[in-house]
């Protein structure tokens, strides 16, 4: 190939003078023309004026009417060709959608082209091609659906799939494979930009993995390695499917077309790995169905080509997530070592690529690679270096930790990519964090990382510094050495050379020489102000260090030697522009006169008093909600983050635990200190925080006993130990001899090869028992080759973690709410009283758990009475009160209710509630008398602040949903001129009733004021959101407004259709706009298809119209709006049913909220 | 095989081999499978020209930028380059580059550098049908082949050619 190529180059003067053979078109077009045009230019600016000129021309050309279809294409082709030089032409592209709409099919290629290279996915012009494709995708001649299946799988605006949904789906059953094909690589497509879009098309790609063209098949494993990523639990019982097609695969029974050098389907084998290693995770009786096959891809792989290799390293993966086999193991190990050991580069890397997978599991293997894995350190390619340290990364114990930090940061020394710094760095500092041998060694090795990293550093690292130090460890004593020598080092830093350190070093130099300068004795402050004070003359420091320098000064400046550089200061920078340094120069100068008042200012104290913070941070709810109502997406708290960016990342997490960042919420912090963030893992650091100082053995003693029931992996780890042993004494005196090793003992392998380049050898093996030290599998060898029993330090971290779980209560999570809610007898009993006096005002200030909802047992059967008898307004009246005094009567009941009344929220309404919050308390005797027997949701507080607070619910009558908003006042004064205003895009609202003074509109002080809204839906939709503000004016006269916002679901405007069944099948025939789908079935109940349909008329208020043997029909209407039909039909298994209705939409949504209703128990 | 995240790219350019050549004389090809913004675009396409050609002979085809990863195969003056997620399998993605390159190898004839910077829209639809949505569609390069050129003859003439089985 390559030669062939150089050929032509050799031929290229020749070639571009004159045209070249027959079936190769036309370097004497205009393209070409323009093509040779800019070779021969000899400047930049000489090409810009030429694109400009064509660029001109073809505008010219494109927008005068006499131009032909096939002028247009040419003229595309040549704006194609000046976009991509980097040049504008998008005067063109509304001229590449309509050749793609009026072209014929050839003309149509390059238009669709054009569009799909000029338009991205949110450009607004792709509007204009949606109908383009639908029109081609009808159309007769199969090259033109290609091409509009193809545009759709390049560029489609994901807001218009739904319209040619359908269409594509039909493409589906087409006779011709390749229209499946890329049909269902369409769909793929969608799946990837709008899974929710597509879901209801399961069961046709299963049909789609049954075809009976293998390409249509390999399509449809696309989608299902996208799916089972997503919850492998569904699809287990594809398995044996999936089994078998490897094994067909592998034993070659395809068409001899899907060879690839000779390789039945590469690319199908790998996919089919790939679901294979997701499915048989964790899962034994899984994983022992893929053991013969997996077997035998490795056994068929042995060809000499990169391909093989391919499909071994995937079988490599796949061997090592599954549930483990002793068998395979050993032969994937086997293959590892052949990659590793190859001359071959690639295959080297990825040699060190499976280590870095595998060693977590198995640390034996590094051991027994250790050679290679040195020489991999000191590669010319920096990809294998890189690669090697991410590996030494992760077998990072406590006795190897110099050796490989310093590795680390000899690579950070020389690196010039920004990316690679920062995560280096952060790799770095979490080492050093978690297995820092020594203090003197943990200040030396940030001091180098702050030095090398400089200023693109994660902010969290000098952040979690601080407070390390700030914070300590476990003895005081520690505590103070690790300040000490921290405050030493820093002094001789600045005595060095202080502009050439990186404004985040000078920061966190200030704050430490401003905490703890006192604990060197015989500093004196004034010293430390001097060496501080040049710092702000520098050029290049910007004002935010300036600011940590002054506030350093500030904390030190006692006494009159202080004061003289004090005013020695504010004689030079006085004059600053900058006003925070100039307000800080004057604080600085007031402070050093007045030692009383910086005593006062500033306590002297040894930074560990707590302040009592606000954690909530409820002060701030104002304007969360105001951010949320402007569009800002909910805040999740960072381990979710760090969860969700983890998932996707799926080769880094699988086989470890996530380290969870420490708990952001603690309540103290210490002295003077600014807490921020706490040092969140970097890059992949979450991979290895799960070996712990001596966990690094302990943790493999765990592998093996899974593993090692053969034995072979306790006798690969024991040879190079052994070898060691043995050879310890005379090795030992070669090194103190050679003099380069580090201070750390260390021990070396036998010499293999006496010769010229025996030293260099010997360093390396030195090495290598420096780095490898601690991976045996027998937990007391590793001290034993250290020379001496080195008592494993807890790392830095584990103090800090041990708070985090401390202040464990405080962190989103299920016990928090069970421990700050399990009440005292004493809390439920003031709540009862509360409740019995129905006082909701006090109540407010009880945090009990008391009712929050009626319980489940009393709110769904009156929902489904409402539903089946609308005429009877609920006879036994589900009034709040005896649901509230059920938790004063037992406590234990307290657990339980807890969790019942959040799946009533789920099954009523979207938003998550918090069941405890007290202003629902006792909300219910203020609803309107009319309203009280009827079904309603949760009462959900909607925003509060410091006098009045917001609820609502929302209230189904048979013919209106209604909005019930609760203003309590709780304050003393009344809250004048009140006014509530509520939009919603779906929603048409309007007020049927006012507060109790309807003229006057103010909320006396120590009262309630209930507002009716009656809500109409406008346009069905799964969710609706009700957007609100409320606003007033406080006892001072100042008007305060509060935003909120409230979510309501389609079944609160559903409402049941009583008919008859000859008029449901009237009204069948009316109406239109058809969906099907297949719903699961209640299957464990006696009588499945009745309990599905009764669950739905309960949970959706839909009216059973009748039921006739497997077959039901249910009928709904949307509130003041169109009615749905639903026929329901078991089949095989699960529930198929087919919707209709006058609005399209409508059953769509409906068919969500029957998943939903279904899924849940 | 997962490149959805990134793009797919042909890249060819001057043998002059300065820096100003590589950017006034590309015939570039460059396909995104996911929608990035024209900056990053601009970006990574600098970055990797660089990387690429910068790299000592014999060296690894693989590079890491920022987070991902880039495969590079060189055919003489012809570098193809695709950058994928971390995840996938490096071995394949170069196979999925050679496959391509056997592809034109087939469509042009011999290959070389000017077919396809005279005719980078046949690259283009070869690649699309060769690609789809970063996924492999098609790996049978007799049935791209013949796509393609059909595809060139009249319209007639291709609907005959659908209606023949593939395989």
């Amino acid at each position: 190939m390559s030669d062939v190529v150089e050929r032509t180059l050799t031929a290229l003067p020749s070639l571009l003078s004159s045209d070249p053979s027959p079936g190769r078109p036309s370097s004497t077009s205009k393209l070409g023309t323009l093509i040779r045009g800019i070779t021969e230019l000899t400047s930049k600016h000489d090409e810009e004026k030429l694109i400009q000129r064509e660029l001109v021309s073809i505008k010219e050309q494109v927008s005068s009417p006499n131009t032909t279809m096939r002028q247009m294409k040419e003229l595309m082709v040549r704006a194609v060709y000046c976009e991509m030089l980097g040049y504008e032409a998008s005067f063109s592209y509304i001229h590449a959608i309509k050749l793609a709409q009026q072209g014929t099919a050839l003309d149509k290629r390059v238009g669709y082209l054009a569009v799909s290279l000029f338009l991205n996915e949110s450009h607004e012009l792709l509007l204009l091609l949606v109908n383009t494709v639908l029109k081609d995708l009808q159309s007769t001649n199969l090259i033109e659906v290609c091409m509009a299946l193809t545009v759709v799988g390049q560029v489609f605006p994901k807001d218009m799939i739904p319209a040619i949904l359908p269409m594509v789906e039909e493409k589906l059953n087409h006779p011709k494979e390749i229209i499946r094909r890329k049909a269902v690589l369409a769909l793929y497509k969608f799946y990837l930009i709008a899974p929710n879009q597509v879901q209801h098309i399961h069961s046709k790609f299963r049909k789609a993995l049954c075809d009976k063209d293998p390409g249509v098949m390999s399509a449809s494993l696309h989608i299902y390695l996208e799916m089972v990523t997503e919850k492998p639990e569904s699809y287990k019982d594809l398995v044996v499917s999936f089994v078998t097609i490897l094994k067909q695969v592998v034993g070659g029974k395809l068409p001899i077309d899907f060879n690839y050098h000779s390789v039945p389907a590469p690319w199908l084998q790998i996919q089919l790995l790939r679901i294979l290693s997701l499915l048989g995770k964790n899962d034994r009786s899984t994983s022992e169905m893929m053991y013969e096959v997996l077997d035998e891809s490795l056994r068929r792989a042995e060809m000499n080509h990169n391909i093989t290799y391919a499909i071994l390293f995937e079988c490599v993966k796949t061997i090592y997530t599954i549930h483990p086999k002793a068998e395979l193991l050993e032969k994937a190990a086997k293959c590892i070592g052949n990659f590793v050991l190859s001359p071959k580069i690639n295959l080297k890397y990825l040699g060190l690529k499976a280590l870095t997978y595998v060693v977590q599991q198995d640390a034996n293997l590094a051991l027994q690679h250790q050679m290679t894995i040195i020489e991999c350190l000191d590669h010319s390619d920096l990809i294998i270096k890189r690669e090697t340290l991410e590996l030494l990364f992760r077998i990072t114990n406590g006795q190897n930790v110099k050796v490989i930090v310093e590795k680390l940061l000899e690579f950070l020394r020389h690196s010039k990519d920004d990316y690679v710094t920062i995560d280096l760095g952060g790799k770095v500092t979490e080492l050093a964090e978690k297995y820092a041998p020594d203090n003197s060694w943990f200040i030396r090795t940030m001091n180098t990382v702050f030095l090398l990293v400089g200023d693109q550093m994660q902010p969290d690292i000098p952040n979690s510094f601080l407070r390390l130090l700030s914070e300590g460890f476990e003895s005081a004593e520690e505590d103070q050495q690790l300040r000490l020598l921290a405050v030493d080092s820093y002094v001789s830093l600045l005595q060095e050379q202080p502009a050439r350190l990186p404004q985040r070093f000078l920061q966190v130099i200030s704050w430490v020489l401003g905490e703890y300068s006192s604990v060197k004795e015989g500093l004196e402050p004034a010293t430390v102000l001097r060496l501080l004070a040049p710092l702000l003359d520098l050029r290049h420091c910007s004002s935010e260090t300036k600011s940590w320098v002054l506030a350093a000064m500030t904390k030190l400046s006692a006494g009159p030697a202080c004061l003289s550089v004090a005013q020695e200061l504010a004689e030079r920078h006085g004059g600053s522009l900058d006003t925070t340094l100039r307000q800080k120069l004057h604080e600085l100068q007031h402070l050093a006169s007045d030692a009383e008042l910086l005593r006062r200012v500033l306590p002297c104290s040894d930074g560990l008093e707590s302040l009592e913070v606000d954690s909530s941070l409820s002060f701030l709810d104002g304007f969360v909600s105001e951010a949320l109502a402007a569009g800002a997406a909910p805040y999740k708290p960072p381990h979710q983050r760090q969860e969700e960016l983890a998932q996707e990342k799926a080769l880094s997490v699988e086989p470890y635990g996530l380290s969870l960042p420490l708990s952001l919420s603690s309540s103290s912090i210490a002295g003077r200190l600014s807490p921020t963030v706490l040092s969140m893992s970097s890059g992949l650091s979450g991979n290895s925080t799960e070996l712990s100082p001596k966990g690094g053995a302990l943790r493999l003693e765990g592998v093996t006993r899974v593993w090692g029931k053969e034995g072979y992996l306790a006798k690969a780890a024991l040879k190079p130990e052994e070898a060691a042993k043995t050879e310890v004494p005379c090795t030992l005196s070669v090194l103190q001899e050679g003099g380069s090793a580090p201070r750390t003992p260390v021990v070396s392998l036998p010499a293999p090869a006496p010769g010229p380049s025996l030293q260099a050898e010997r360093e390396k093996q030195q090495l290598a028992s420096c780095l490898f030290v601690g991976l045996g599998s027998q937990g007391a060898a590793g001290p034993c080759l250290m020379g001496k029993a080195e008592p494993t330090r807890h790392g830095f971290r584990k103090k800090v973690k041990g708070q985090g779980s401390s202040s464990g209560a405080r962190e989103p999570s299920g016990d928090s709410a069970s421990s700050s809610h399990s009440p005292s007898p004493l809390s439920a009993q003031s709540a009862m009283d509360n409740l019995l006096c129905s006082s909701p005002l006090d109540s407010g200030s009880t945090p009990s758990p008391a009712d929050s909802a009626p319980s489940p047992a009393d709110s769904a059967p009156s929902l489904a009475d409402s539903a089946t008898s609308p005429v009877d307004p609920a006879p036994h009246l589900p009034h709040d009160l005896p649901a509230n005094n059920r938790p004063c009567d037992a406590q234990e009941d307290l657990t339980e209710d807890t969790d019942t009344s959040e799946t009533v929220v789920e099954g009523n309404s979207v938003a998550v509630v918090d069941p405890y919050d007290p202003e629902s308390l006792c909300l219910s005797p203020h609803l309107p008398e009319e309203l009280c027997g009827l079904p309603r949701s949760e009462f959900r507080p909607l925003c509060r602040d410091a006098s009045l607070v917001l609820s609502a619910c929302c209230v189904r009558t048979d013919h209106s949903s209604l909005l019930v908003v609760f203003v309590s006042n709780a304050s003393d004064s009344a809250a004048r001129g009140f006014a509530l205003q509520m939009t919603s895009g779906d929603l048409e609202v309007s007020r049927v009733r006012g507060g109790p003074e309807e003229e006057e509109e103010h909320v006396e002080g120590h009262s309630v004021a209930v507002y009716q809204y009656s809500l109409v839906p406008t346009r069905p939709s799964v969710h609706m959101e009700l957007a609100g503000r409320a606003s007033y004016q406080r006892p001072d006269g100042e008007p305060q407004s509060t935003p909120f916002s409230y979510g309501l679901s389609l079944p609160d405007f559903i409402r049941p259709l009583s008919v008859s069944t000859e008029e449901y099948g009237r009204l069948w025939l009316a109406s239109s706009n058809d969906t099907k789908q297949n719903l699961a079935l209640l299957s464990q109940e006696p009588d499945p298809l009745r309990a599905t349909l009764h669950r739905l008329r309960d949970r959706l208020q839909l009216n059973v119209v009748d039921i006739i043997a497997s077959e039901g029909i249910v009928a709904c209407q949307l509130l003041q709006g169109p009615p749905c039909l639903m026929h329901c039909r078991l089949n095989a298994g699960c529930l198929a049913v087919w919707l209709r209705s006058s609005l399209p939409e409508l059953p769509d949504c409906l068919l969500y909220h029957c998943q939903r209703a279904l899924a849940q128990h | 095989m997962r490149m959805r995240r990134y793009y797919f790219k042909e890249h060819n350019f001057n043998m002059k081999g300065d820096l100003w050549g590589l950017v006034r004389l590309p015939a570039p090809g460059e396909s995104w499978f996911t929608p990035v913004s024209e900056r990053y675009k601009r970006k990574v396409i600098r970055d990797m020209t660089m990387m690429v050609v910068g790299r000592p002979a014999r060296s690894c085809n693989f590079l890491q930028w920022r987070d991902l990863k880039i495969k590079d195969r060189r055919y003489a003056s012809l570098y193809f380059c695709v950058g994928m997620e971390s995840e996938d399998n490096e071995l394949l993605t170069l196979e999925v580059l050679h496959r391509y390159v056997e592809m034109l190898d087939k469509y042009f004839g011999n290959v070389c550098e000017l077919d396809l910077i005279f005719n980078f829209e046949k690259a283009y639809y070869i690649l699309d049908e060769f690609l789809m949505g970063g996924e492999v569609l098609e790996t049978s390069k007799i049935d791209i082949g013949v796509a393609i050129e059909d595809a060139d003859v009249l319209q007639e003439t291709l609907e005959e050619y659908m209606s023949k089985p593939t395989y």
